[in-house]
């Protein structure tokens, strides 16, 4: 009897969380006059196909509108932070974790925090440095913006990574003749190397999701960020063609989906270990 | 678990002794209810204990390794928190609570919380959680495992000393085995889900039923000779030089290459080769034996026949001859 | 052998650290003291003047009432989604902490609302509240729970609503993981102990478990508000903080004034405003996660 609750309740949560997922593939894929039809009309069911599923708003997106150039886009922001995210992040976070003892653990909190200093705050400093070095309405902006998100979480999710790696073969490498460099840059790449994962990880699905800097910097169509141009720029004269739309929001979706799925654990372990234990 | 059949009586201290994975734990879990067998019955107080029975209605207290004290609240709120889940009124569980901490001497420490008490002290709050649920069964899993070597000894006499006091019927868990043999009215000495032997700690250590029993009592353990046909057990405190033992009957002699000799202060530990066998045996005399032994020589030592013991060499279940 | 350069940990760890360091400082912290300092200026965004305004941007902020009622709805939005979650995570976390089958398809599931970008999430969900083709009309309609209809983005409660509802269904998710990963941090002991004196599943998870719960429930809360009261994507995206500014949030409203309508002084002002409550939400949180967490050692 309670083992029926628990998958009542269960599946009761999947609903909730999942249906908008159930509902952009099925808008996706329905065609035009199984999809327009009106809500009030409650002897046609909008869960289901009642007509064959159609690829043409799939075609449609691919074919006449900018999405494919919106992934392009995507994709070379996303490299770009990647390794400058990758550069930059995962030595601070090895040396908060290993070479900075007692102060770095303050440091590392600390940068753990600006986390938290909202883009809905530093945006509006931002459009003017932006302005100021010409980068407006250019993917070069958000290159440079972005890592101010992903550096911070990163660094401590490495940090929280490394406080999971024991010292034992760092040190065994110090007794056996390696200067603390030479284990740096020789024993510890093979440790971190999971962190260094879990970092490209992040960056790409922070990258992915980001809406607001997206925004306020980039104005022209062929410069939009898939996250930016989905939901502003793939109206066509006051319509939403909302097959379309949700094949891109799917489409979009189910990669990070998968991906966040896959390195969950990492990240709930950083969590826990960073800004609690922190 | 693989069959165990126990019973203990009314007031008494058993303890499940063994090394760790011996399911001496599992067993106290499952008189807890903690953890369910798969078949067989549990009585408490002579009745029958239903494996869906919860742990609360069983009429047992429980002493974790670590104590499990609540973090979150005082000492006091500790005492008190079994008693609020039964839903005793407020000013008896004051009254109980105060009773409790006076029993243990620990009423000075009702306003602390768990963290800024010692190990010896944290002990004590737990004890005092679990007698005050008024249980006909305590059950201790390795509660002296967390105090330093040098508390233990006292650990261990206000434990005992606490017990006949109360006089409820406790089970309790360790893989000391001197902590066992101090505190055990019986002890009942466990091997792979198994229960070797049950008996007074005299029993269990002067008349083991195997070898396993043998050897895991004593520190340190009975030295196990392989002759044809059976293996010969005595004890390193038997095994004496036979100088010592001077011209007595029923003395078993053998000569002992001696190869090292460890200087433990109140014992000496003489390892050597006994009768040309590859095994070691180890003597050990008390520091009021001065006689010298020299490494590197050999010396007869002998042991009295009415102390050895004999075991099959294949079962390692013992022989009475 | 001497100590080499190679062997100071000191140097190495500073160096390690400098262009993290460097790269927080300058594009973090110095914007973040540019926007307050932009607050008390009238600067706009297109010249590159800057002239000293006193707390007149404040003053007329504080008497506009769309600001106030940005101000309203920001908290209204916050605190109505974040006690959602708080309820949903802690009865979620409750069913998940369960083995059963079919538990890891299930918390992929649970997971999309996070990982998915907030923007498209918000487009799906301006199309699930489409006031004639809404799917979440037609299945109310279907199953006879509602009678009239609900014109969800067009009337402002319900807008707000609506919005309450996207933001705690975005970060349930997160914070069912969160409380998870403390309830599995707990020690066993404990509960066991509370199981063996006596202690029924309620007050075992109000007296015990929620209790130790604390840090980790705590820094969840602070993220939950943070993400949610300075949002900007989905009141955006759902409705673009209409109609006629009635479901305006802070962050939506800086942005209409400061960047779109490039008066940077007012718009700093409403961005910054909120500052204040945010840090000391933010360390009143962490102290209790740090009380709580030294009470538990």
């Amino acid at each position: 009897m309670k083992r029926l609750g628990l998958y009542a309740a269960a599946a009761g949560f999947m609903i909730f969380a999942g249906f908008p997922f159930y509902w952009m593939l099925i808008t996706a894929f329905k065609q035009n006059r199984d999809l327009y039809v009106g809500a009030f009309d409650t002897s046609h069911v909008p869960w289901i196909f009642n007509d064959p599923p159609t690829l043409e708003h799939v075609r449609l997106l691919f074919g006449q509108t900018d999405f494919l150039r919106w992934v392009g886009n995507t994709m070379l922001v996303v490299v770009a932070v990647v390794i400058i995210t990758v550069v930059i992040a995962v030595p601070a976070g090895y040396s908060l974790a290993r070479l900075t003892g007692r102060w770095g653990e303050r440091v590392g909190m600390g940068i753990f925090f600006t986390y938290l200093i909202p883009p809905t705050l530093l945006f509006i400093p931002f459009s003017r440095v932006v302005a100021l070095l010409g980068l407006q309405n250019s993917l070069g902006a958000l290159i440079l913006v972005y890592p101010t998100i992903t550096i911070p979480f990163c660094t401590w999710l490495v940090m929280g990574f490394m406080r999971t790696v024991p010292w034992d073969i760092e040190e065994q490498a110090m007794i056996d003749g390696y200067s603390r460099l030479a284990v740096i840059l020789r024993v510890a790449p093979r440790l971190i190397l999971p962190g260094i994962l879990t970092v490209v990880v992040f960056t790409f699905t922070l990258v992915m999701q980001e809406f607001v800097y997206a925004l306020t910097f980039i104005s022209s169509v062929d410069r939009m960020t898939v996250s930016l141009g989905v939901p502003i720029a793939l109206v066509r004269g006051d319509v939403y063609h909302w097959g379309s739309l949700m094949a891109a929001a799917l489409f979009t979706s189910i990669p990070l989906a998968v991906v966040y799925n896959l390195f969950i654990d990492r990240f709930i372990q950083g969590f826990t270990m960073g800004a609690v234990k922190g | 678990m693989d069959g165990v059949d126990l019973s203990i009586r009314e007031g008494e201290l058993v303890v499940l002794l063994g090394p760790s994975g011996c399911g001496k734990t599992t067993l106290l879990r499952m008189i807890a209810g903690l953890e369910r067998p798969t078949s067989g019955e549990i009585f408490i107080g002579g009745e029958r204990i239903d494996a869906d029975v919860p742990p609360r209605a069983r009429g047992i207290a429980m002493v974790f390794q670590s104590y499990a004290l609540y973090p979150h609240r005082t000492v006091a709120q500790n005492i008190a928190f079994p008693l609020e889940a039964s839903g005793m009124p407020r000013s008896q569980i004051a009254e109980k609570v105060r009773w409790a901490a006076d029993m243990f001497g620990i009423t000075p420490y009702l306003a602390r919380y768990p963290r800024q008490l010692s190990g010896g002290e944290r002990q004590r709050v737990a004890l005092c959680r679990a007698l005050v649920r008024d249980p006909k069964v305590f059950l201790l899993d390795e509660p002296l495992a967390n105090l330093d070597a040098k508390l233990r000894n006292m650990a261990r006499d206000e434990l005992k000393r606490f017990q006949r006091q109360v006089k409820r019927t406790t089970v309790y868990v360790t893989h000391d085995q001197v902590e066992a043999m101090g505190l055990g009215d019986r002890i009942a000495v466990m091997d792979r889900g198994k229960v070797r032997q049950v008996g007074t700690p005299e029993q269990v250590y002067e008349d083991p039923v195997d070898t396993f029993v043998a050897t895991f009592l004593g520190q340190p353990p009975m030295n196990l000779l392989e002759l044809p046909g059976a293996l010969l057990g005595f004890r390193p405190e038997h095994f004496l030089p036979a100088a010592y033992y001077g011209a007595r009957e029923g003395l078993r002699s053998f000569p002992l290459a001696v190869r090292r000799v460890e200087y433990l202060g109140s014992d000496r530990y003489v390892y050597g080769n006994a009768a040309g066998a590859g095994a070691t045996v180890i003597a050990k005399l008390p520091a009021t034996i001065a006689m010298e032994i020299a490494e590197g020589t050999e010396m007869e030592f002998a042991v009295p026949e009415r102390t050895l013991c004999y075991f099959d060499a294949a079962t390692g279940a013992r022989q009475r001859r | 052998m001497r100590r080499t350069l190679a062997d100071r940990e000191d140097v190495l760890g500073v160096a390690m650290l400098a262009p993290a360091l460097a790269y927080i400082v300058l594009l973090v912290g110095v914007p973040f003291v540019l926007a307050i300092l932009l607050s008390f200026s009238n600067a706009s965004a297109g010249s590159l003047s800057f002239e000293w305004a006193g707390w007149r941007n404040y003053a007329a902020i504080i008497g506009d009432p769309i600001f106030l009622r940005a101000l309203r709805n920001t908290a209204i939005v916050t605190i109505g989604s974040q006690v959602l979650v708080i309820v949903l995570a802690t009865a979620a976390a409750q069913v998940f902490r369960a083995t059963f089958r079919g538990k890891h398809l299930a918390r992929l599931v649970l997971l999309l609302p996070w990982a998915v970008p907030v923007s498209l999430a918000a487009i799906a969900w301006t199309w699930i509240f489409d006031s004639t083709f809404s799917v979440l009309n037609w299945t109310l309609k279907a199953t006879h729970l509602m009678h009239g209809w609900l014109y969800w983005l067009g009337d402002p409660g319900l807008a707000l609503a609506a919005i309450i509802i996207v933001q705690a269904w975005r970060i349930f998710p997160f914070a069912t993981v969160i409380v998870l990963a403390g309830l599995s941090s707990i020690p066993q002991d404990v509960v066991e102990a509370s199981i063996v004196d006596g202690a029924g599943f309620w007050r075992r998870l109000f007296q015990v478990e929620l209790p130790l719960l604390l840090p980790v429930v705590a820094v969840a809360v602070l993220f939950g508000v943070v993400y949610t009261a300075t949002d900007l994507g989905v009141v955006y995206i759902l409705t673009g903080g209409g109609p006629a500014n009635t479901t305006q949030v802070l962050p939506t409203l800086a942005f209409q004034r400061g960047v779109l309508g490039a008066d940077l002084g007012q718009g700093a002002a409403i961005a910054v405003f909120l500052l204040p409550f945010l840090i000391v939400f933010a360390a009143l949180m962490l102290r209790l996660a740090r009380r709580a967490e030294v009470g538990a050692r």
